[in-house]
């Protein structure tokens, strides 16, 4: 009970063969496709590593950059194999590789799946990522002077210019960081020394923003300091507070860029494997019609092709009772105490009785 | 004494026709290269229109843009009769139009060299636009209430933001100008009051400038207020204090932008009109090498081709004849006075005829 049979003509055949010759060469771009989508991730999470907290999210344009080397490797080998099974003779070169590369290949789908499935499932951990890295940054905000630190500043004004956003969540985290510099204060002030003297930590907190939270949209001159009194500044309505600054938080604006770009990768990447898929089956039609042929004796015959000799339970139990006593054949039996009458004893040479000659 | 001759077996003659052919077609891709440069600089001006004061700068990128459509045209025709002249017989389909053609080309080719010298000289108009523009659109940063230039302010903060620049020739500029609304000034305030009331003009002027002139380099956080009142700030001093503000101008820096596009793509012009000139030069060798093998009549002989079939002084010459026989003669019948003798003696008969003899009768 075959699973999917079909008969193959000799036509049939070929014309499968030169099919699949030119879906594999297609397949070779498409694993091009699919580095060039891992590197491009890559240097998008690059561009901005020093706001997320840890690199852990890499491993998903490393998994793609491997599995489109891979797919033009793989795809590659196999429009050399396609070509030459349109001809029977050298289907037989082929052979023993064939079964092998179509397990390989299999497997190698799956991965495409898997890393398909990952840029749907970052997000979360990017969340995390994002919250507390830009927690970070923003604490580093003022230590221009400290080795290491010294582009957090530059960094997240860019940051909060380019994408058009303020803080963490909101433009109020920034009223619990200090975001000047002692370096610029002056101590001699009274006011100045009266702030730092009544926060706990002595942090120099005050209820203003940095520069690059103001929005261009606005219809008035940027208003930065005294926030939390609208009543300090002339006409300060509800309207002119909404356009004042950006509203939305960084950890969100970040969070939307990345994926809506992982959603359109892992798009594309689905199509590819779908892709993949359909080249695999018909490689699998193809190896199965070749031996079939071959077996029939035939080259100009009918043969029939198949994707699966059994159903697929009867071929699940095959593969485990492979896999089970591959894995016996590797254990040793190492408990002394158990008596195995060895088989090979009865056939034991008896000793040969040695005469020895005593001579007094 | 032809200009350049040089001789043209068959082969070559086909050789050089199918080389012109394939290079009519690289010059129909260059044409549509120099065309999407031209949309491309038309785009870049559009965008900062509101930037630029009325000056008539777009005929640079209008002017590539017709140079590139006709370039693909004229070229297309080009490889049509490059294709055709490999065979004799098809080539006098094309034998009337080919010398028009030469000429239409080769004054083409001269607007592409005019195109690609308007590219660099388009700078100085430039740099006037933009002056006047930039004075314009600080002047009215905070009209955000009027309609038709609320937008500005948006505008000049979004520039100096990606142009990492400040004012028009400076920060300095924003002292000179009013660029808080008079809506949001609270003239309850005494210092407003007594700020406006020390301006001539009554406006509100002051040491600071908009929040996009801050640089993002700065190691301390941006001093946008009382930038010259070193007092006013703790550790401060503002006349080498360089990383503060963008030191650059607004118009500088669009200046160099735009300088910068059209140094290259007048570099890509002068590239296609040397490679036109040589497609032109290829043509003219093979139309007066084919028409030689006709005025021969054997098409498998050798024939000879050349740019001008005389010098160069003659064929001057020869062109101002070729102006002069279309005037009108009037040099003869304008003065009904001038007697002049006419050379030809009118025939009534013929005069010489000898006289018959009479005969003498009585």
């Amino acid at each position: 009970m075959a699973v999917g049979k079909i008969t193959f003509t000799k036509t049939e055949r070929e014309k499968l063969a030169e099919v699949l010759w030119l879906l594999n060469w297609i397949s070779v771009v498409t694993g091009a496709i699919l580095f060039g989508l891992g590197l491009f991730l890559k240097i998008e999470i690059q561009k901005w590593q020093e706001v997320m907290s840890e690199q852990g999210i890499l491993y998903v344009p490393h998994m793609l950059i491997t599995t489109g080397l891979a797919a033009c490797g793989i795809n590659y080998v196999g429009s050399k194999i396609c070509l030459d099974c349109a001809d029977t003779n050298k289907f037989l070169r082929w052979k023993l590789v064939m079964m092998p590369y179509i397990v390989c290949t299999f497997f190698f789908t799956a991965c495409v799946l898997a890393g398909a499935l990952m840029c749907y499932s970052i997000r979360s951990q990017l969340e995390e990522a994002l919250y507390l890295g830009l927690r970070n940054t923003m604490r580093f905000y003022k230590d221009t002077d400290t080795p290491g630190r010294c582009y957090l500043k530059k960094t997240l004004d860019l940051l909060q210019i380019q994408f058009q956003c303020c803080g963490n969540t909101d433009y109020r985290d920034w009223f619990q960081i200090q975001w000047i510099s002692s370096r610029y204060l002056d101590m001699t002030n009274s006011a100045v020394v009266d702030r730092v003297r009544s926060n706990v930590e002595g942090k120099y907190l005050m209820d203003s923003v940095p520069f690059s939270c103001c929005s261009t949209l606005s219809s008035r001159p940027c208003i930065q300091h005294n926030l939390s009194n609208p009543g300090a500044h002339a006409h300060y309505d509800e309207q002119s507070q909404q356009l004042n600054l950006w509203r939305r938080g960084c950890q969100q604006a970040l969070l939307d860029h990345y994926t809506g770009t992982m959603q359109s990768i892992g798009l594309t990447v689905l199509l590819i494997w779908l892709f993949e898929l359909l080249v695999l089956t018909g490689v699998r039609y193809l190896q199965t019609a070749m031996e079939n042929v071959i077996r029939l004796g035939d080259p100009d015959s009918e043969s029939e092709g198949w994707i699966l000799e059994n159903s697929l339970a009867e071929t699940a139990c095959y593969n485990f009772s492979i896999i089970k006593t591959l894995g016996k054949c590797y254990q040793v039996d190492d408990d002394p105490n158990i008596n195995v009458p060895t088989a090979a004893a009865d056939q034991e040479a008896p000793s040969a009785q040695v005469q020895v000659n005593v001579t007094s | 004494m032809a200009v350049l001759k040089v001789k043209f077996t068959k082969t070559r003659r086909d050789k050089l026709a199918q080389i012109l052919w394939i290079l009519n077609w690289i010059s129909v891709v260059t044409g549509v290269i120099l065309f999407s440069l031209g949309l491309f600089l038309k785009v870049e001006l559009k965008k900062r229109e509101e930037l630029m004061a009325e000056k008539d700068i777009q005929y640079v990128p209008n002017m590539l843009i017709a140079v590139g459509l006709i370039a693909c045209a004229i070229n297309f025709l080009g490889g049509k009769i490059c294709y055709d002249c490999v065979d004799s017989t098809k080539f006098l389909r094309w034998k009337l139009i080919m010398l028009p053609y030469i000429v239409c080309t080769f004054f083409f080719t001269l607007c592409v060299l005019v195109g690609a010298l308007m590219c660099y000289s388009m700078h100085w108009e430039l740099e006037e636009a933009l002056d006047l523009g930039l004075m314009q659109a600080m002047r009215f940063y905070k009209d955000t209430d009027m309609p038709g230039r609320c937008f500005l302010k948006h505008t000049v903060d979004t520039l100096q933001i990606q142009f990492q620049c400040c004012g028009n020739s400076g920060y300095k500029d924003w002292f000179q100008i009013q660029w808080i609304s008079n809506r949001y000034l609270d003239m309850s305030k005494k210092e407003v009051v007594d700020r406006l009331r020390s301006n001539v003009e009554g406006k509100y002027l002051m040491d600071g400038v908009p929040f996009s002139c801050c640089n993002i380099n700065s190691p301390r956080p941006c001093i946008q207020q009382q930038i010259t009142n070193n007092s006013a700030h703790f550790n401060y001093e503002h006349q080498t204090e360089d990383q503060n503000l963008w030191m650059k101008g607004c118009r500088q820096a669009l200046l160099e932008y735009y300088t910068h596009i059209m140094q290259s793509i007048g570099l890509t012009v002068l590239i296609t009109w040397l490679f036109e000139l040589s497609v032109l030069t290829g043509v003219r060798y093979l139309q007066t090498s084919l028409e030689n093998v006709l005025r021969q009549g054997d098409p498998d002989s050798e024939s000879d081709g050349w740019l001008l079939e005389n010098s160069l002084m003659e064929t001057a010459r020869i062109i101002k004849s070729l102006g002069k026989s279309n005037q009108i003669n009037t040099a003869n019948n304008g003065d009904p006075n001038i007697d002049v003798p006419s050379t030809s003696k009118a025939h009534y008969g013929p005069d010489n005829v000898p006289p018959k003899e009479k005969m003498e009768t009585s």
